[in-house]
């Protein structure tokens, strides 16, 4: 296995009392996205800023290509960085903000002018160069910061809430976009989010933070599949959680039971590290949950009837909150033919493999 | 009846109405009077006789002794200028970069304006005079026999100016340092800037307009003072100024004085209008918000 682009060993930041990174260790394989995802203030932000060297950890230490970086100043680091604020040099042309990283290095005027051109082309914004940032939309401008950070071909990218400042739809295509040129460059990039859609869309590997420490890392559909805890369960989307108890382990089989649903045996990759008669709990994907008719051929899934209570449109899915006894459950479902409307009776079904279980309160 | 936006386009007006009222009454109808005055004329016995004549501009204009004084006059405010603008840079930097005690330095800045400037000005007796701090502590010392005579020179008043106008520099410097995104300099950071780089390149540039705000506010104060050459400097250092009291209060020629205070007038006009040209009004507004 290759060196990993990027290391940290057990690094801590403390502001006076308060900790707002816990020692952290991750690898980051060169090449791979990685995001860094979490609720506002978890440290996400603190953790990046170490790594460019624009904050000194408390503790640890910071590799990049095997080599301690800790006492190494930012302007040697040879970092791509990109703000949520753009921070666009505003008395400078588009061109001559792509430049500036050039002029410190050792790239001759018509190497530069070359660089910069395909940095710009490669943003899509080829045609921009002799604006001045005021002059472009929010998009267009983290476009140009995006090619200001690349075009010094540097060792790692590192991006702190680079779309966040944008609206809904554009923020989607720069979703695409932004992949689409991590891709093409293969560069090592560290992506901060606190949206778990842009994490889950974009991502290689995950690192799912709480409070200043990892909850989990994984590739997308793991950490989504199967949450290392309820705070993972809960940040990634809605999911709806059940107490209950291990019925029965075996190999390939815990079987969870859970009050409102019965017995529902899930896969045990799904539900690692419980054993015979431990409190459990049962994670469920809002999207997993399905509503069908009362009456209905269940197909093997595990169902329960219940009292729709409320019902949130949005376009071509609908959220169901669905009443069964003290419960309230979620539910996000297509909306087809006949949806269903507040009052109605549902019969809410499950497929015990969509399921993941996790250890329970003792 | 009133729309929303025929209310919305009187209110600054409604609102603006005193200021403006208080500005016609006391600048600009004294400024007409001052202009009216400078085409009268003086006679030996002292009455003033009423017309348009121009023999004061002629005078004003064509008297190498006013043009000497006016030129000296600009040379010791550009003097004052450069020096606040050197003195004061890193100052206002010092503080905008002071993180929790800004306040307090800020605080510490506005001081010297609670005392009167005169006073603040005949300080520099008691510091620099013959019998003042600074010559009793080196006889006491023993470095010199006699008192030096330190005051009343181009020096003394391009100190006093210093002295009075340093604030001004610092504080529109400041706001336009605190302006400034520090995401800026941490981007021109990674880009391979060092700090030093990063301060020519991002930080100086866009707080220029604030040093240029301050520069404008120095010169323009130091041009047209009188007290500071009148208590700190020698008998060659009046200015501009000290030659229109000359005339209105000693002589009481009062058509010459006008005529002088608005040749001034019009040579510090017409640098304001290229500062605006060039900066904007804004920026002088900021300095002072
Ligand atoms: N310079 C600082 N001094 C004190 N506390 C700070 C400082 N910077 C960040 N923090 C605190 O550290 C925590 C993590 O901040 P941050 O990394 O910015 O969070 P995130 O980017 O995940 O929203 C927050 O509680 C924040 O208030
Ligand atoms: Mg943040």
């Amino acid at each position: 296995m290759t060196e990993p682009a990027v290391q940290l060993d057990q690094i801590a930041k403390r502001f006076g009392p308060f900790t707002a990174v816990h020692p952290t260790s991750l690898d980051i394989p060169a090449g791979h996205f990685v995001t860094l995802l979490g609720p506002s203030g978890c440290g996400k932000t603190t953790t990046l800023r170490m790594i460019a060297g624009l904050l000194d950890p408390t503790e640890g230490e910071i590799r990049v290509k095997g080599n301690r970086v800790n006492e190494v100043p930012i302007h040697r680091r040879n970092l791509g960085l990109v703000f949520q604020n753009y921070a666009l040099f505003p008395h400078r042309t588009v061109e001559q903000n792509v430049a500036f990283g050039l002029k410190y290095r050792n790239v001759s005027k018509e190497e530069a002018k070359r660089r910069v051109a395909d940095a710009l082309s490669l943003v899509q914004l080829p045609e921009l160069g002799h604006r001045y940032p005021r002059e472009l939309s929010g998009g267009q401008q983290q476009r140009i910061a995006l090619a200001r950070a690349i075009v010094i071909e540097p060792d790692v990218l590192l991006l702190d809430e680079p779309l966040s400042a944008l609206d809904a739809n554009l923020r989607e295509d720069m979703r695409v976009e932004l992949k689409r040129i991590q891709d093409r460059l293969g560069i090592t990039t560290i992506f901060v989010t606190h949206d778990q859609s842009e994490a889950l869309a974009m991502s290689d590997q995950i690192v799912v933070m709480s409070a200043g420490r990892v909850e989990q890392v994984g590739p997308p559909e793991e950490v989504y599949n199967t949450p290392a805890n309820e705070f993972v369960a809960r940040f990634l989307g809605a999911s709806n959680i059940f107490e209950g108890r291990v019925a029965d382990a075996t190999v390939d089989v815990v079987a969870l039971d859970v009050p409102i649903f019965g017995v529902v045996p899930v896969p045990a990759e799904r539900a690692q590290g419980l054993s015979n008669g431990e409190p459990a709990k049962l994670v469920v994907r809002a999207e997993k949950l399905k509503l069908a008719r009362p009456g209905t051929d269940a197909d093997g899934a595990v169902s329960v009837d219940g009292v729709v209570e409320a019902v949130d449109y949005q376009g071509q899915v609908a959220r169901y909150f669905v009443r069964t006894g003290e419960s309230l459950l979620q539910a996000v479902n297509m909306i087809d033919d006949h949806p269903f409307a507040e009052g109605e009776t549902a019969s809410v079904r499950l497929r015990p493999r969509d399921c993941a279980a996790l250890p329970g309160n003792k | 009846m009133a729309t929303v936006e025929a209310r919305e386009r009187r209110q600054p007006w409604i609102l603006l109405s005193p200021a403006l009222a208080a500005v016609t009454l006391l600048l600009f109808v004294p400024l007409l009077f001052i202009v009216v005055y400078s085409f009268w004329l003086r006679t030996a016995t002292g009455a003033d006789v009423v017309g348009f004549h121009l023999d004061n501009w002629q005078e004003a204009l064509t008297d190498p002794f006013y043009r000497d004084i006016l030129l000296f006059t600009l040379k010791i405010a550009a003097i004052t200028t450069i020096v606040c603008g050197l003195m004061g840079y890193p100052a206002a930097y010092f503080i905008a970069r002071a993180g929790g005690n800004r306040a307090l330095l800020l605080l510490l800045l506005m001081l010297p304006f609670w005392i009167s400037y005169i006073i603040r000005t005949m300080s520099w007796i008691n510091i620099l005079g013959v019998s003042g701090a600074l010559n009793s502590m080196l006889l006491w010392l023993g470095i010199v026999d006699e008192p030096l005579q330190l005051l009343y020179n181009q020096t003394t008043v391009v100190l006093g100016l210093v002295h009075f106008l340093l604030p001004f520099m610092i504080l529109n410097v400041y706001v336009s340092l605190e302006g400034i995104d520090r995401t800026l300099e941490q981007a021109a950071n990674s880009l391979g800037a060092t700090r030093w780089q990063s301060f020519l390149e991002v930080t100086l540039p866009l707080s220029l307009p604030g040093l240029a705000a301050g520069g404008l506010l120095c010169f323009v104060l130091s041009a047209g003072t009188y007290i500071t050459p009148l208590v700190l400097g020698g008998p060659t250092d009046a200015m501009f100024a000290n030659l229109v009291f000359e005339a209105i209060i000693t002589q009481l020629n009062w058509p010459l004085g006008s005529a002088l205070s608005l040749m001034l007038l019009a040579v510090l006009g017409v640098l304001v209008a290229i500062y605006n040209h060039f900066v904007g009004m804004s920026q002088l507004a900021k300095g002072f918000g």
